[in-house]
């Protein structure tokens, strides 16, 4: 004699499908911490990750577009003249992919005194000195308040020419050019030919005197050694391979007298800026997942409190414990599976329409949405564990002996 | 021929407190298509005689062989799949599914015996055709009278052909004419060669049977 008792894996998913849909209203009140757990994971993943889009995006426009190189000398020899030759700008700009290039330094004033009229000098102190390349003024995209930048032809002629920054300009008390001011640096006075209020770049040329390379050089000599820096625009995209050329090009003989700074990489910039939003977020989702499986759990032993003599009914037809056990399982890991589907598309709604008022481009990994489903399954599969347990171990001749 | 029953000195006590001597040991034994009727007060242990013939329940002492194998000691398993197989049970409060058709509830009793749904459901509709209802297969078992959801009880408990048909008080809820429908049914069952243990508090259910024996207090006679 060799009779088994049986079921197939397909009748037993059709006998769960039918426990949950004989209470439906229960079963759709059951998913709900369901949907809202899996609905803030998906939400809280797509925002953020749409967010980080955005700042990527504007973080590349200038990050991905600069490279500055720094004059770090000759390894062994101290103190020989400065490493940028004085065809630097041109050997750069002869690159594929620049768009602006040149040299800066900090002028070696001797008693670096600044001020707005002969011998005059209160509160500027912190102003500074620089001698800036007319392609180190352009690749800082300058926005000029009023007069103009000096350009090749003040260079040339080595005249005593001065750009200031804004907050330069409002310390030494120069709003107008009309009336051709000048400034006084080492008692030398230069004339203001314009203001610039803005750049994206070089941020101190706001707290600056700003003068042509040749001016600096005939006043004040070479710049010191390693003190040289050179910024350097490029298209977009472009920056990487500038960065690998740009110091063969400028000393074929001795790259090794530059230090080059390439584009910090955009995506560890935005990982760093949102780590830690994110893993805040993520633990909110997970502890309302949580609640949701202990919703499952709670209302699936419930269920099979109601439902003994349903299990009793079904253990003397034949069903093994674990029948009983696989049935309600699968009825809360189905309940499960179809929260976590309904949470999924209410996090993609959401994340859709947050985007849509901020106006940006919503932005969700595969990842993020395939396994979230499953994630709302799993909840579901683990609440049940106890409560299926529980139904299994009924008594057959004590879940009968109830009515129902 | 082996007998479907056989008991040995098999008694039940449930564990108190306070301990119950429900079964005091019972001897009995009996033929394949015989139909038993089994009489007593409430509370006499008539269930309790009856979950241990379906299998539901193990006798705390003595011996129950079941078509001639000794099954007091199987497992779990083996005797689950004997119920699936070789029992049908018809309970006092017949135990349907409320909201499933009657063709539903009745090829309930094969889900575990490892038929195919199709197979389920035709044996299911063959079922309720022999017992008067072949015109309410596809009825919701709550739509339907006493009489009615007791006859699908009876087609659940026979549409896989067990060689034992345990009934609890099958016209328990019943009114009289109801009743008779329902013992003719039985009576039908028994004429096509069934073995059937019908548990009664009513004489003339009870009269109805081949052989009758009394419990009182856990006692047969
Ligand atoms: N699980 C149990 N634990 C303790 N006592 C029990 C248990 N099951 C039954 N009994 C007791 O055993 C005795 C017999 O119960 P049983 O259900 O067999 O009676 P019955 O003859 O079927 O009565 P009725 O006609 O009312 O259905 C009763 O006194 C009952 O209280
Ligand atoms: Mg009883």
């Amino acid at each position: 004699m060799t009779l088994r008792s049986r079921i197939s894996w397909r009748d037993l998913g059709a006998e769960a499908l039918a426990g949950l849909l004989q209470r439906p209203g229960r079963s759709a009140l059951t998913a709900l911490g369901t949907v809202l757990g899996v609905s803030a994971f998906v939400a809280v993943l797509g925002i953020t990750g749409t967010a980080g889009n955005q700042i990527d995006e504007r973080f590349t426009a200038l990050a991905a577009t600069q490279v500055v190189v720094e004059d770090v000398g000759p390894p062994d020899m101290p103190a020989s003249e400065g490493s940028f030759g004085p065809d630097s700008s041109a050997r750069v700009q002869a690159l594929n992919g620049v768009v602006h290039a040149g040299v800066w330094w900090p002028v070696p004033a001797k008693k670096p005194s600044i001020s707005a009229a002969y011998g005059v000098v209160t509160g500027t102190e912190d102003l500074r000195f620089l001698a800036v390349e007319d392609g180190a003024l352009s690749a800082t995209h300058p926005k000029l308040q009023q007069g103009r930048l000096y350009d090749r032809f003040h260079s040339e002629r080595g005249e005593r020419v001065a750009v200031l920054g804004a907050v330069a300009a409002s310390r030494l008390g120069v709003t107008r050019l009309d009336g051709q001011p000048a400034v006084f640096v080492d008692e030398r006075p230069y004339t203001v030919i314009g203001i610039v209020s803005e750049v994206d770049r070089l941020p101190e040329a706001l707290f600056s005197v700003m003068i042509p390379l040749s001016t600096a050089e005939s006043d004040y000599g070479m710049p010191e050694q390693a003190a040289a820096k050179m910024l350097i625009e490029t298209r977009l995209g472009a920056a990487t391979v500038v960065a690998e050329q740009v110091a063969v090009a400028l000393r074929p003989e001795a790259p090794e007298r530059f230090r080059v700074i390439s584009p910090v990489s955009p995506r560890s910039l935005h990982d760093s800026v949102l780590g830690d939003v994110n893993l805040l977020f993520v633990l909110l989702a997970t502890i309302s997942l949580v609640i949701g499986a202990f919703g499952i759990a709670n209302t699936t032993l419930v269920g099979i409190l109601e439902r003994t003599s349903e299990i009793g009914l079904r253990r003397s037809l034949g069903a093994r414990r674990w029948h009983i056990g696989a049935q309600f399982i699968m009825e809360s890991t189905i309940l499960g599976l179809l929260g976590g589907l309904v949470g999924t598309s209410l996090g993609v709604i959401t994340v859709v329409i947050v985007s849509l008022a901020q106006q940006w481009t919503a932005v969700i990994a595969p990842w993020i949405i395939f396994p979230a489903p499953l994630v709302g399954a799993a909840a579901g599969l683990v609440a049940g564990i106890y409560p299926a347990w529980r139904a299994a171990a009924t008594e057959p001749v004590e879940a009968l002996r109830r009515l129902g | 021929m082996t007998p479907v029953i056989r008991l040995v000195d098999a008694c039940r006590t449930f564990p108190g407190p306070p301990p119950v001597q429900a079964l005091h040991p019972v001897n009995l034994t009996v033929e394949p298509g015989t139909y038993l009727t089994v009489v007593g007060p409430s509370g006499s242990g008539k269930s309790t005689l009856l979950n241990i013939l379906g299998l539901l329940d193990r006798p705390s002492a003595g011996v129950y062989e079941f078509e001639g194998a000794d099954v007091s000691e199987l497992n779990d398993r083996s005797r689950t799949a004997i119920r699936a197989h070789q029992v049908g049970f018809v309970f006092q409060s017949f135990h349907l599914m409320p909201l499933r058709t009657a063709t539903e509830n009745v090829a309930l009793a094969q889900l575990y015996a490892g038929a195919g749904r199709r197979q389920r459901m035709l044996d299911a509709g063959i079922a309720l055709e022999r017992v008067g209802l072949g015109h309410r297969r596809s009825s919701l078992s709550n739509t339907m009278s006493g009489g009615e959801r007791q006859r699908v009880a009876i087609a659940r408990a026979i549409v896989h052909r067990p060689s034992l048909l345990l009934c609890d008080e099958p016209t328990g809820n019943l009114d009289t004419a109801t009743a008779d429908g329902v013992l003719d049914l039985l009576d039908e069952l028994h004429r096509d060669g069934m073995t059937l243990v019908v548990i009664t508090h009513a004489s003339e259910v009870a009269a109805r049977g081949q052989r009758t024996v009394t419990i009182r207090d856990g006692r047969l006679s």
